[in-house]
């Protein structure tokens, strides 16, 4: 894992400093609000509904054990007792009051995180596969990128004021887990027909109230170009991105509004500038990031423990079965822990069960942690031998719920429950789906089957990519639930397509339910996923269970 | 034709807890929206908005909200607002357990 260095230190301390000072001007005046807003914001500070959010980054959700313990340290000592995981792999606060947020920022200074970047017209949070370094199918770790474009993103003085955010994802294995196309920009390590590692590059990907699916601005960049052609993205973007209109600033409207065509030239024009001015430092500092990021020392041990728990305990075989994923290290597994326990709140986690993460990384996990976008937390790196033990303590917690990539793994927006432009709540009706599919016992014959949330069109909960994306709307003063699907996220992205006419908060369970039990009817085999299926027949026979009153009509009028 | 006004009352979050509060009529500002200055007049609500958006040592982002009487003072009438007094859904914290 990459530690701070002399500078990374100095810099975020002064952040710290300078921070402490602004919020001493805004509470004694010296500051207006409009003049201390911007401050605040910089450093990931949000007004919400109930009270202010700290926002705070985990580089391409990586985190040692440390550095959870602080996290719970804040939950415990500033906030109410817990912390939420976003979809960018970031953490958020909830209840922070203003005085106290230079002392969070301090705590978090100390062991190498910090909130900056987390809000405003910049570059975010650089996100990645939270496999990363564990995965078996993967061509190179992400990371050293991420870390690479982190430090040259942190504080970049030619785009701290962006036309609009600015969020890139990494993905090293073919399989993507980090939702590249759906990034400002998405980078896929590749390998070319020499063998060389290089990068796949994606642009105008994104979210939000028009979806788009990135599109391949360049099939590979060696290592040698890669900073300087992210600068030159970045700067093209910059140049041509619209200003007259945020609802139309972001990157992917730029290159749907000028062409990939045009927006590549613009990119190379920018390159032939930027190109020149990387002296070669770039990419001796990749090396020695890269060599910070080396794999532990695998363990060679029996697997007797786990093979024995494993024919033995059915709730453990069927964690196993669920929340494990290959490892490209023999006798090794990727944990899924999952944060999505039936009837609790998506992504969140009590200080108490971040400290027992925090141990367990320490004891079982050679001392790393991932965040996931799916608001799950991964111990990468556990010894077979070494689970029933963690899995046993994980019960202990709350925390060796089954169900990873099943029904109830949702992802959910914080919502109208907390935030300031949401439209209507997102996390009781993940509640709800997950306890009504906890109570039909059916989730393990669904199979995989993503759902997503979003409490407005801003689509932090991901709903476009879902296979069933919920997303809630104000109409006319009451909440309703628009369905998308057919979605995805993965390297075969597509954007879910709008089922029908929304359903009410009362109606939007049972509508899922009828999808849900409308698909196991509807699958070829049980092995045929729901997105496969959707994929086979088209919307109208998912339409057909989703409005049965509708299809009733036809039927009717069919017969007449 | 102009919408027809409807009663509002002046909602803010307070500048160093970040909760949301309401003003009352004595220009107090109060966590419980029972207690706010119901405002029935336009010309009213907007001298009372200025008053608020001058108290920038105590407020942020005073604005306007739709509100009804109700027996035991105003009332919300959007869901939005209704959070607001209450708190969010998923655990027993903010306003529905403080006030």
């Amino acid at each position: 894992m990459y530690h701070y260095n002399d500078f990374d230190r100095a810099f975020v301390q002064e952040r710290v400093n300078q921070f402490r000072g602004q919020v001493e001007r805004r509470i004694d005046g010296s500051l207006t609000e409009d003049e201390f807003r911007p401050l605040r914001l910089m450093n990931g500070l949000y007004l919400q509904l109930h009270a202010y959010m700290l926002r705070v980054a985990i580089p391409y959700g990586t985190l040692n054990s440390d550095q959870m313990r602080t996290l719970a340290l804040l939950a415990e000592k500033w906030d109410r007792g817990y912390g939420h995981f976003t979809t960018r792999q970031n953490i958020q606060y909830n209840w922070p009051a203003l005085r106290d947020v230079p002392e969070m920022l301090q705590a978090l200074a100390d062991v190498g995180l910090h909130a900056i970047q987390t809000s405003g017209n910049t570059i975010r949070n650089v996100t990645a596969d939270h496999f990363a370094g564990a995965a078996a199918d993967e061509i190179a770790d992400p990371r050293p990128v991420a870390e690479l474009l982190r430090q040259w993103s942190t504080d970049h003085p030619e785009f701290q004021f962006l036309p609009r955010k600015f969020k890139i994802a990494v993905t090293g294995a073919a399989h993507d887990r980090a939702v590249i196309q759906a990034h400002d920009i998405g980078i896929q390590i590749v390998k070319n027909a020499h063998g060389e590692i290089g990068y796949k590059l994606l642009v105008g990907g994104g979210l939000g109230r028009t979806p788009m699916i990135g599109k391949v601005i360049e099939e590979f960049v060696s290592q040698d170009d890669l900073l300087p052609y992210c600068e030159a993205i970045v700067a093209a973007y910059n140049l041509l991105g619209r200003r007259d209109n945020k609802y139309k600033a972001r990157i992917k409207i730029t290159v749907f509004e000028n062409g990939l065509e045009a927006f590549r030239d613009a990119v190379n024009e920018q390159f032939a500038r930027t190109k020149p001015a990387f002296s070669g430092v770039d990419v001796k500092l990749f090396e020695e990031i890269r060599a910070q990021f080396a794999p532990p020392a695998w363990r060679n041990a029996p697997l007797k423990a786990y093979d024995d728990a494993y024919a033995a305990d059915a709730l453990f075989r069927s964690w196993a079965d669920t929340n494990l994923t290959a490892h490209r290290a023999e006798g090794y597994a990727i944990v899924s822990v999952s944060l999505k326990k039936h009837g609790e709140t998506p992504g969140d986690a009590t200080a108490e069960q971040m400290r027992v993460l925090a141990d367990l990384a320490d004891l079982y996990g050679h001392n790393e942690l991932r965040i996931s976008h799916e608001q799950n937390v991964i111990l990468p790196h556990v010894h077979k031998s070494d689970l029933p033990k963690l899995h046993a303590k994980l019960r202990e917690h709350g925390l060796a719920t089954a169900n990873i990539g099943l029904v109830s793994d949702i992802i959910a927006c914080p919502g109208m429950d907390y935030c300031a432009l949401a439209t209507a709540r997102s996390i009781p009706v993940a509640q709800q789906i997950a306890l009504r599919f906890e109570e039909l016992k059916l989730e393990h014959d669904v199979g995989p089957l993503k759902i997503k949330i979003s409490g407005c069109i801003n689509a932090c909960g991901h709903h476009h990519v879902g296979h069933i994306g919920i997303l809630g709307l104000d109409r006319a003063g009451v909440e309703n639930y628009q369905v998308t699907l057919g979605g995805s996220g993965d390297e075969t992205a597509s954007i879910g397509e709008r089922a029908g006419p929304g359903f009410s908060a009362e109606e939007i369970v049972p509508a899922v339910e009828r999808l849900v039990l409308g698909y196991l009817d509807l699958r070829s085999s049980p092995d045929e996923t729901f997105l496969a299926a959707y994929r086979r027949l088209g919307p109208a026979p998912f339409k057909s269970v989703l409005y049965p009153e509708q299809e009733a009509k036809r039927e009717r009028a069919d017969a007449a | 034709m102009p919408r027809k006004f409807t009663p509002k009352v002046v909602t803010a979050n307070r500048l160093l807890e970040g909760d949301a509060v309401w003003l009352t009529a004595e220009g107090r500002w109060t966590p419980d929206m029972r207690e706010a200055e119901l405002l029935d007049e336009e010309a009213h609500a907007e001298l009372r908005l200025l008053t608020a958006q001058s108290d920038a040592a105590t407020v942020v982002g005073p604005y306007l909200a739709d509100a009804v009487a109700g027996a035991q003072g105003p009332e919300p009438t959007h869901f939005r607002e209704t959070f607001r007094t209450r708190g969010p859904s998923n655990y027993a914290h903010g306003k529905q357990v403080e006030l």
